[in-house]
């Protein structure tokens, strides 16, 4: 794709005088750093708050007669029972109980769902939320609208001198707030580990918003290469690379997104298989290691201690938090015990990994006020 | 010190080469955290990997720009990497090759020419 098919966010400008480094991501043209560079940021941001643009991402409004329950014909998550200014992260699945996409679904308000998925996969999620549910709900793409995320350990109070409600929510609470004098839909949440809080505006007012942000000293601008590394230290998969149409949720690790009532009744696509796993565990598992020496990236094999390769690494880097290389990766339960030594395979060279508890770094949500 | 169009540059002295990555390269690459220098004794031929540099983001090949043995390799690196953005043509350099073919420097850029070729980036 050349870059003159690249679409741009209605914050492109506004990088671009910056001085971001663009790069092509999701068919977007999106800073993969801003002026202070990629280790900077991430740091800034366990310590701070960062803003980071994820205008990309694709936003939309699911209303019907019942689109909760429709929701839940394609996701395994417990939608129906989702309270007024609630989150969940759940899933698409398709028939075979894999991932098509992994996503947020909202109830900021009493207007059906507002469901956040990746930009990448925005497309096909619609087609396929059509497909599947287009005849009991309306499916209305917000094309108009802006996606802030703002992380980090100042981020709450940062917020909060713009909208003092904003202090009173927890990790997960979906709401819609006045804010910069537009209507806000602002979740508490994020992909970093760090308390904070994603806003979605309208496209015309982010620029004026992203810079007001910006002119708090507490704040600073993050592009998606600290992005990435902050998730993978929050342990947090990333679809297309942890999680895709063969990996079932029980796979990824993502027990959690299945509620006992959706379990029990095994009525969301691929149940069967996701049934026979949560009974007899899954032939593999994702797991977190801590790697020695260079950092073992996307596709380098996992091997066990006689060299047998037994997995892949899906998602992995240096730390800039802990100094040392950590990834994600795939290996049979059996070798996927905490502290289990393994190798991987680094450009033909193997290094010794272990494997550690995620997340990597401890996650600084604020589940209570 | 001569040039590549990836962003090497070499320093001779006889016939030692000492390999590193220009100002620019490091400022592209961003922060290293991570380099793999090449053992000594390693014979490599121009256009092979030399070296790995690593960023937080990704890991980039550094080509040799010339042929020959390597003989020192600059293990300082494995302790601080953050000098390939510091002095990246001082002490940010990777290995010393003894080369095979002298002939193989003159055609390489000098600085003038690199710094246009720059421009044209």
């Amino acid at each position: 794709m050349s870059e003159a098919d690249l679409k741009k966010t209605p914050l492109y400008d506004a990088h671009v005088a910056a001085g971001a480094r663009m790069v092509p991501f999701a068919g977007y043209s999106m800073p993969v750093q801003h002026k202070d560079g990629v280790l900077k940021e991430h740091l800034w941001t366990r310590e701070h708050a960062g803003l980071f643009d994820v205008s990309h991402m694709g936003q939309a409004r699911l209303r019907g007669v019942a689109p909760l329950a429709a929701f839940e014909e394609i996701t395994p998550g417990d939608y129906i029972g989702l309270k007024p200014g609630k989150q969940r992260y759940s899933m698409l699945l398709n028939k075979t109980g894999g991932i098509i996409d992994d996503l947020m679904a909202a109830r900021p308000d009493d207007d059906g769902l507002f469901v956040v998925v990746n930009g990448a996969c925005k497309d096909g999620d619609y087609a396929h939320m059509e497909s599947e549910i287009g005849g009991q709900v309306k499916i209305e793409r917000l094309e108009d609208r802006a996606l802030l995320a703002l992380q980090g350990p100042e981020a709450a109070a940062v917020l909060a001198a713009h909208a003092p409600s904003v202090a009173q929510m927890v990790f997960m609470d979906a709401t819609v707030i006045e804010m910069f004098g537009v209507s806000a839909i602002v979740s508490r949440s994020g992909y970093t580990g760090e308390d904070g809080y994603e806003i979605s505006l309208p496209a015309a007012d982010a620029a004026r918003i992203w810079n007001t942000l910006l002119e708090d000293e507490r704040v600073r601008p993050i592009g998606l290469g600290a992005r990435d590394s902050l998730r993978l230290e929050a342990g947090l998969p990333l679809y297309g690379h942890d999680l895709d149409e063969t990996t079932s949720p029980v796979e990824g690790g993502l027990n959690f997104a299945l509620s006992k009532k959706r379990r029990e009744a095994g009525d969301f696509p691929g149940a069967a298989r996701i049934q026979k796993e949560l009974a007899e565990g899954p032939s593999r598992i994702r797991v977190g290691l801590k790697v020695e020496g260079a950092p073992a990236r996307e596709g380098a094999e996992i091997a066990d201690a006689d060299g047998r390769v037994v997995g892949v690494i899906t998602s992995g880097g240096f730390s800039p938090t802990l100094g040392y290389p950590i990834a994600l990766g795939f290996v049979p339960p059996a070798l996927a015990e905490v502290g289990a030594k393994l190798n991987v395979i680094v450009r033909g060279r193997t290094q010794a990994a272990q494997i550690v508890p995620t997340p990597f770094v401890p996650n600084r949500y604020v589940r209570k006020i | 010190m001569r040039f590549t169009k990836d962003h090497e540059w070499i320093s001779v002295d006889g016939d030692i080469a000492t390999v590193g990555i220009t100002a620019y390269a490091a400022d592209q690459l961003g922060d290293v955290v991570f380099v793999e220098t090449p053992d000594v004794g390693k014979t490599v031929k121009k256009g092979d990997s030399l070296a790995v540099v690593e960023s937080v983001k990704a890991a980039s090949d550094v080509y040799a720009p010339v042929s020959g043995e390597v003989v020192e390799s600059n293990s300082d690196l494995s302790g601080s990497p953050e000098t390939v953005n510091a002095a990246p043509e001082a002490g940010g350099w990777f290995a010393k090759v003894k080369l095979s073919d002298a002939s193989e420097v003159d055609a390489l850029m000098d600085r003038a020419a690199y710094e246009a070729f720059l421009g044209t980036l």
